[in-house]
């Protein structure tokens, strides 16, 4: 994951509510096997709209979205923090999101940054020709004009934000204490590894036995 | 030492802890992982990558789903036909290699119980009350319903869970939903969640585990419990628990991966221990009396924007908050509505019954129950989507699909079809469909497709009317035994 720690520049002020993961990425663009490429599916019933805030040159390559309440709800598919990812957006600013899609963000170097209504409301204002500025560091969203905005973020996602962390690698060093884990499960509630009773599942074509 | 009240949710939580951070969050262990060809080709890539191994693949089951036609599967002869679109197979493959070079159990899209992972988990008896279980697909809550702590992933997720068994999550808060009262005939568990999202709104459960409790809870089937917490997510809540209890374990007991004999019991006297505790504290607390609640349906793009079947299209004006008013203007303007139309003089083209929230066999009943004896309204494509093999020859040993047939509606293979449209079961552009599925967001069946959420009663209804009906003036005395 590539490390973030601060993004300045063009934002999108589009500041739309209740904006779903299948208006970022609609489900056709899901048949791939990989994680590139879909920058040029994102968003497409919305760029098939005249005036759309995506196609609008004012704000051409920005790397950071102003949302309204509610942004990456419905589905889990980490495909909208890929192409978001692969339009080039580091950090979405929104009063809300919902938590798979946080979640996601973070995983894919998207700063998912949860500011009050009344300071979207502004960043909408200024980010109509104004840079915006997300900073890590200092944990504050800052215009041109002065304003200062500071917001918060759980440390240990900071952390692999700051330092592009890959955080399978992290949980694989804790074998031990999953291991250790796993002989209580097996003692108190063996029926979780039970008898591989799926060992039953009828299994065709697929060239087990 | 006297602890205080536990919830549900903090019980399962404290029994999954592998190990508590500084910050407060927790590596906690996941006893089942739900697996298909969308949301894992990249997880899998990843594994290989770095040269990583799946840790417990005796804990993790796959299905294909997403992407599968519903059309026949075998030719005359029984031989298997091949997928039409390359993308797809390429997928359905990837799935399949997958699953063989990880070791990880596999149902074939040609295996009787292949079907959509939310109903294949519970019919196997994979899913079990008091496990933590997770899927590539946000409507994983569905699982709650049998009180497994269930919640949908990315797939960054899934690779940490294929690779370590585990994730790193935060404490969520609680939120008890209790429904109380009676529902009147006709009324279904799809009506009672989409009148707890037109309540909560689509992101009042969001950073929240919902527990579903009251009368009317305590009453439903498996299945009308598994169509209500299937529908958390709508409500911004990744999980929505419901108590396990006798209901649970009947439902339970037998089926081919739940434990047996000695294991049962033990298993059983494990689950009785699980249910809130009497004075535990949530977080919030919403309640509904569903006693006098109509059959409920949207007429917007977000799940929240719910209205009675004997209610109007709403005035946007009407609404305060400007966001949400801008939101409905362009809702209606994509749905082609009007304010103040009659919800019931709305026409559809398209009607699709099944997706993981309600294709189960007392939908399928409901459904038929109301298609009886009736023809599809000319003009009208009627779709029925079993949600799995196992359901589907349910209903064809009971005669369902006769009855469906016999009114013109098509019968279909099981898999998550219309409800995304990633298959080739689209709504064409501008068509309006009457759905039992969980979403009515722009696009969701098809570019420029409408949706309107309905239960599988409402649907067969609309279907035979041709348009958007108060099923109860259809069906007037119930059949002994039929949930309407």
């Amino acid at each position: 994951m590539q490390a973030v720690t601060r993004v300045s520049g063009t934002a999108y002020p589009w500041g739309q509510k209740n904006v779903d993961t299948d208006v970022i990425i609609p489900a056709h663009w899901l048949k791939t096997v990989t994680r590139e490429g879909l920058g040029k599916g994102a968003f497409e019933t919305v760029r098939a709209q005249a005036g759309n805030v995506f196609d609008d040159p004012r704000y051409a390559g920005a790397q950071i979205l102003i949302a309204g309440d509610n942004f990456g709800c419905g589905s889990s598919r980490e495909h909208a923090a890929w192409a978001l990812a692969d339009m080039g957006i580091i950090a979405v600013i929104a009063p809300s999101f919902s938590d798979i899609f946080s979640g996601n963000a973070f995983k894919n170097g998207i700063v998912a940054v949860v500011l009050p209504q009344d300071a979207i409301d502004r960043l909408l204002v200024v980010a109509q020709d104004q840079p915006i500025t997300v900073d890590l560091e200092t944990m504050t969203v800052t215009t041109p004009y002065q304003d200062r905005f500071p917001f918060e973020l759980d440390a240990f996602r900071r952390q692999c934000l700051m330092e592009g962390l890959d955080e399978v690698g992290l949980t694989l060093a804790r074998d031990t204490q999953i291991s250790k884990y796993e002989a209580g499960v097996a003692e108190h509630r063996p029926w979780i590894s039970g008898e591989r009773a799926h060992a039953g599942i009828v299994v065709e074509g697929s060239g087990r036995t | 030492m006297a602890s205080r009240p536990l919830t549900l949710y903090e019980k399962i939580w404290a029994d999954h802890v592998v190990e508590r951070r500084d910050d407060g969050t927790c590596l906690i262990y996941i006893d089942r992982h739900l697996v298909h060809e969308v949301t894992s080709p990249q997880a899998f890539s990843g594994l290989r990558a770095n040269g990583r191994a799946v840790r417990r693949p005796d804990l993790t089951l796959a299905v294909p789903d997403h992407n599968l036609p519903t059309t026949a599967r075998r030719d005359a002869a029984g031989a298997p036909l091949p997928i039409a679109d390359p993308e797809s197979a390429a997928q359905l493959d990837a799935l399949q290699t997958n699953t063989r070079d990880f070791g990880i159990d596999y149902i074939d899209a040609l295996a009787p119980e292949q079907g959509i992972v939310h109903v294949v988990g519970p019919e196997q008896g994979f899913t079990l009350p008091g496990t933590t279980l997770v899927c590539g697909d946000s409507h994983t809550s569905a699982h709650g319903a049998l009180g497994a702590l269930a919640f949908g992933i990315g797939t960054s997720e899934v690779e940490h869970v294929l690779a370590t068994q585990t994730l790193l999550l935060g404490q969520s808060k609680t939120m008890e939903v209790r429904v109380d009262g009676a529902l009147g005939f006709g009324i279904s568990p799809k009506d009672v969640t989409l009148a707890i999202i037109g309540k909560i709104g689509a992101a009042g459960g969001t950073g929240y585990v919902l527990e579903y409790t009251g009368s009317i809870i305590r009453e439903m089937s498996i299945e009308g419990r598994l169509t209500v917490s299937n529908m958390s997510i709508e409500g911004g809540a990744r999980s929505g628990l419901i108590a396990p209890d006798a209901t649970t374990f009947a439902y339970l007991k037998g089926r081919p991966m739940a434990p047996r004999g000695a294991a049962w019991d033990a298993a059983v006297a494990y689950w009785q221990t699980l249910p809130s505790d009497p004075g535990a504290v949530y977080d919030r607390v919403v309640t509904l009396d569903a006693t006098d609640i109509a059959p409920q349906l949207t007429w917007g793009t977000s799940p929240e924007d719910v209205v009675a079947i004997t209610g109007v299209v709403p005035d946007p004006e009407s609404f305060a908050d400007p966001a949400k008013r801008d939101a409905a203007h362009k809702s209606l303007a994509y749905m082609g509505l009007t304010p103040g139309t009659a919800m019931q003089d709305i026409g559809v083209d398209y009607v699709f019954i099944g997706s993981c929230t309600n294709s189960r066999i007392e939908d399928l009943r409901a459904a038929a129950a109301v298609a009886n004896g009736r023809r599809v309204s000319d003009g009208v494509h009627a779709l029925i989507v079993p949600g799995s093999g196992l359901v589907k020859r349910q209903a064809e040993a009971e005669g369902l699909d006769r009855i469906f047939l016999a009114a013109g509606f098509e019968w279909r293979e099981p898999g998550c079809s219309m409800c995304l449209a990633m298959n080739p079961d689209k709504v064409p552009p501008g068509l309006r469909c009457a759905s039992t599925s969980n979403r009515n967001f722009v696009g969701r069946q098809g570019p420029g497709a409408r949706t309107h959420l309905v239960s599988p009663a409402m649907a067969a209804a609309a279907a035979v009317t041709g348009r958007l009906c108060d099923v109860r003036d259809l069906v007037t005395h119930p059949a002994e035994g039929d949930r309407v």
